[in-house]
């Protein structure tokens, strides 16, 4: 049923759809909309059985679900940002012990300095921790892919991340179909857990494991990502089958077909920068976009075969390694290794800083006119930048960077400095 | 209330010997059909308190739900001597995630066992002093709050012993450990009094919290059996020595677990929903000085530079806790023990 609907509500209602069986949840924007509209759920009886626990961190969030999972229910929470480094512990844990927990990930940057807007840099926070991480292109995808996180989680015994950029997605009111609980219940099995805590037949779950097993033990949580590059697509086309509907997958191109430059990215963005390749390609430009839905696994063959054929790479990504640079750029050249694809890496949309359509021409232009450097940080403001380094420069104690670059910012533009 | 009637002692000894007792008041543990939760061959140290406490409240805690229990354990040595890979010393469903999550862990399960309908399945949480009384503290007092359907047992050895004899939040006043010979002119605990959970969980007014020693197994028994009588959230905490951390013998382990109950260093009572409801009394009152004597952790009050101050500072300590919780009988005064003081 086609909905104008907020991104959090669409999410919160598919998940319950999804039968989960206990829910925890801690407050964090901008998830708290999610746990919020699952909770009324609970109460009103559209979703039950389902334990709904209030919890006193998201360290506890984490911990609780992974108590529910090792006990054969299905368990669901969101988090964001700060919270999913708060509960990093657990979600290592969860994925070591191989509990097919769903959560949703409502990116969100990481302080300090404190900011609650989108980037990736959560999700890249905890890209190592065993959880696939499916990101969602639009409020559609997002409440689909939950659908198929559920499958593909309890198919494999591996926790699912579902990120969906935060306030970009989560707070915006768009359409979206959402599912019946049939179609649902068709594709989602009841869940069968691998392992169970149950008295009548004893296992001991969390043993310790020496030098001896680790590896082997790695390698089998390794073996079970690589599964699921099989199984993203699958589940995809399936649930295509059932709906009628494109989500999920593995890599989603768009207007790759005998293009110069391909853009890479994840998550909402993509749909602005489909907008600004369009324009250039009614420019005569040949340019393209490929959309990464799944990062963990990280789909390097679909990834290579997308991209191959052009000269130039420029991978757009939310978030980067602060010494080095881009996260995903990091991935895109391992998966090119041989080829001679040029890759230009671009830090886009830190904190919540706006990419927009007008930013993204101007770029794909000077990329097709061979002017980008290796790495770009988008719109940064350089003379600002510049006053806060020379300041430091001139002075020990030049104060805290974040107030400075603020007092600036509001100099320059005559908003009155911060006192 | 859990008392049993019946008071034989063999000589020499406050032990409670099983074969003086009719079938029906013995241990669980005299059981040869016991459960045996922690089967023989793991690797604690001999006389670890511990593993002792440990066998006998879940055996307990077995018997008193008809074997229908799931045990999750914190990080800790319990942990570590319980399952050195591919092994396990674990007769029953056990789940270990976490250092500090235990308790939301165990939230978890009895969440999921309501869930799906399995009202008559338990579940015990543990784990020692560090992963209660510090790192859990968090996660335990949530539990605690939202009085969840969890009993929570703490093994306190009164430091982090797995990994070398660290301080605890739980470590008690002039304890020498590894980290605090650093940070004070002293060798030993240079501050606090250690951390007392069994107080700060009764402040959460739960059903019931019950303190117990290794020294006395029936009592330990009993509490286990008295706390799964209860829903929502329920606190035990044991007191168990190590010998490689507190420098015992390994033969003495039940020795000083008694003498920390007899010196009042260590209050042995039960409380429900907020209110104690009975104490172990004082049986032979004893100064602390016989207490901190054999233990190497404490020969530096007593050594070539002895600290009669701190000794009389423990004292004090202890004659708090027999006033607070009246560990002695008024017919039984004190004598050289309470300092003068008369207790309530």
């Amino acid at each position: 049923m086609l909905r104008q609907i907020e991104g959090s509500r669409a999410v919160a209602e598919t998940v319950a759809l999804c039968r989960p069986e206990v829910v925890c949840a801690y407050p964090i924007s901008p998830q708290t909309h999610i746990i919020e509209a699952v909770g009324v759920m609970v109460k009103e009886g559209r979703l039950s059985p389902c334990e709904f626990i209030n919890v006193e961190s998201e360290f506890a969030a984490m911990s609780v679900a992974i108590g529910a999972s090792a006990t054969g229910a299905r368990a669901y929470t969101a988090t964001a940002s700060q919270g999913l480094l708060y509960m990093m512990e657990a979600v290592y844990n969860a994925a070591g012990l191989g509990l097919p927990i769903v959560m949703t990930l409502a990116n969100r940057a990481i302080g300090a300095p404190i900011n609650i807007w989108n980037d990736h840099s959560d999700a890249m926070a905890v890209r190592d921790s065993g959880w696939i991480q499916l990101f969602a292109e639009t409020n559609q995808e997002a409440a689909d892919l939950h659908v198929q996180a559920f499958r593909l989680a309890e198919e494999l015994s591996v926790p699912v991340m579902v990120c969906m950029d935060g306030f970009i997605l989560t707070h915006a009111v768009e359409g979206v179909d959402l599912l019946d609980q049939a179609t649902v219940d068709a594709f989602l099995p009841p869940y069968d857990p691998r392992q169970v805590l149950d008295p009548a037949n004893p296992v001991s779950i969390g043993a310790m494991v020496g030098p001896e097993a680790f590896m082997e033990v790695r390698y089998l949580a390794h073996l079970r990502q690589l599964d699921a590059l099989h199984r993203i697509p699958a589940i995809a086309e399936e649930f295509f089958e059932t709906t009628g509907r494109r989500s999920g997958g593995l890599v989603r191109p768009y207007r790759t077909e005998g293009a110069d430059t391909i853009v890479v990215a994840m998550g909402s963005v993509l749909g602005t920068i489909k907008d600004a390749v369009d324009i250039r390609r009614e420019a005569g430009e040949k340019i393209g976009v490929v959309g990464i839905t799944s990062f963990r696994p990280f789909p390097s063959l679909e990834v290579r075969e997308a991209l191959r054929h052009a000269t130039q790479i420029v991978v757009l990504e939310k978030a980067f390694s602060i010494g080095h640079g881009g996260v995903l750029a990091t991935d895109v050249a391992m998966a090119l290794q041989g080829t001679p694809c040029v890759i230009r890496e671009v830090v886009a949309g830190l904190g919540g800083r706006p990419i927009t359509r007008q930013s993204l021409v101007k770029l794909f232009y000077r990329a097709s006119q061979g002017e980008l450097g290796s790495l770009l940080f988008l719109d940064l403001e350089h003379d600002v930048v510049d006053r806060e380094v020379s300041r430091m420069r001139a002075t020990r104690r030049s104060g805290p960077s974040a107030e400075n670059v603020l007092r600036d910012l509001g100099a320059t533009r005559g908003e009155g400095a911060l006192s | 209330m859990t008392k049993r009637p019946i008071r034989f002692y063999q000589v020499g000894s406050f032990a409670v010997g099983n074969r003086l007792l009719s079938e029906g008041d013995r241990t669980v543990q005299s059981d040869p059909s016991r459960t045996n939760s922690i089967d023989s061959g793991h690797r604690a140290c001999q006389g670890c308190g511990e593993a002792l406490g440990a066998r006998y409240a879940l055996d307990a805690a077995m018997r008193a739900t008809n074997n229908q229990l799931v045990a999750v354990n914190a990080t800790g040595c319990l942990e570590v001597f319980s399952t050195p890979y591919p092994e396990t010393s674990w007769r029953i469903a056990w789940l270990h995630s976490l250092f500090g999550n235990a308790p939301a862990v165990a939230t978890g399960v009895a969440a999921a066992l309501r869930v799906k309908g399995h009202t008559e399945v338990r579940v015990v949480s543990q784990g020692g002093d560090g992963g209660t009384v510090d790192i859990g503290f968090g996660s335990l007092s949530g539990m605690f709050e939202r009085n969840d359907d969890v009993l929570y047992i703490c093994y306190d050895n009164e430091g982090y012993m797995n990994t070398g004899v660290q301080r605890s939040g739980a470590t008690p006043p002039a304890a020498r450990t590894a980290t605090t010979d650093v940070v004070g002119p002293q060798p030993g605990n240079a501050f606090g009094q250690g951390k007392d959970l069994a107080r700060i969980a009764m402040a959460h007014d739960l059903a019931y919290v019950a303190t117990a020693t290794v020294a006395d197994l029936h009592d330990l028994e009993a509490k286990v059996e008295r706390a799964m009588q209860f829903r929502g959230a329920r606190y035990l905490h044991v007191l168990v020595p190590c010998p490689l951390g507190w420098g015992t013998a390994s033969s003495e382990t039940i020795h000083v677990a008694r003498l920390a109950k007899e010196t009042g260093m260590f209050p042995v009572f039960e409380a429900e929903f907020g209110v104690v409801t009975s104490v172990s009394k004082i049986r032979h009152p004893t100064p602390v000085e016989e207490y901190l004597k054999v233990q190497k952790r404490f020969a530096h009050l007593f050594g070539k530079n002895p600290r009669p101050e701190m000794v009389a500072h423990l004292q004090e300590l202890a004659n708090r806790n027999i006033e607070r919780y009246g560990l002695l009988d008024r017919a039984e005064p004190a004598s050289g023990v309470v300092s003068g003081e008369e207790p309530a």
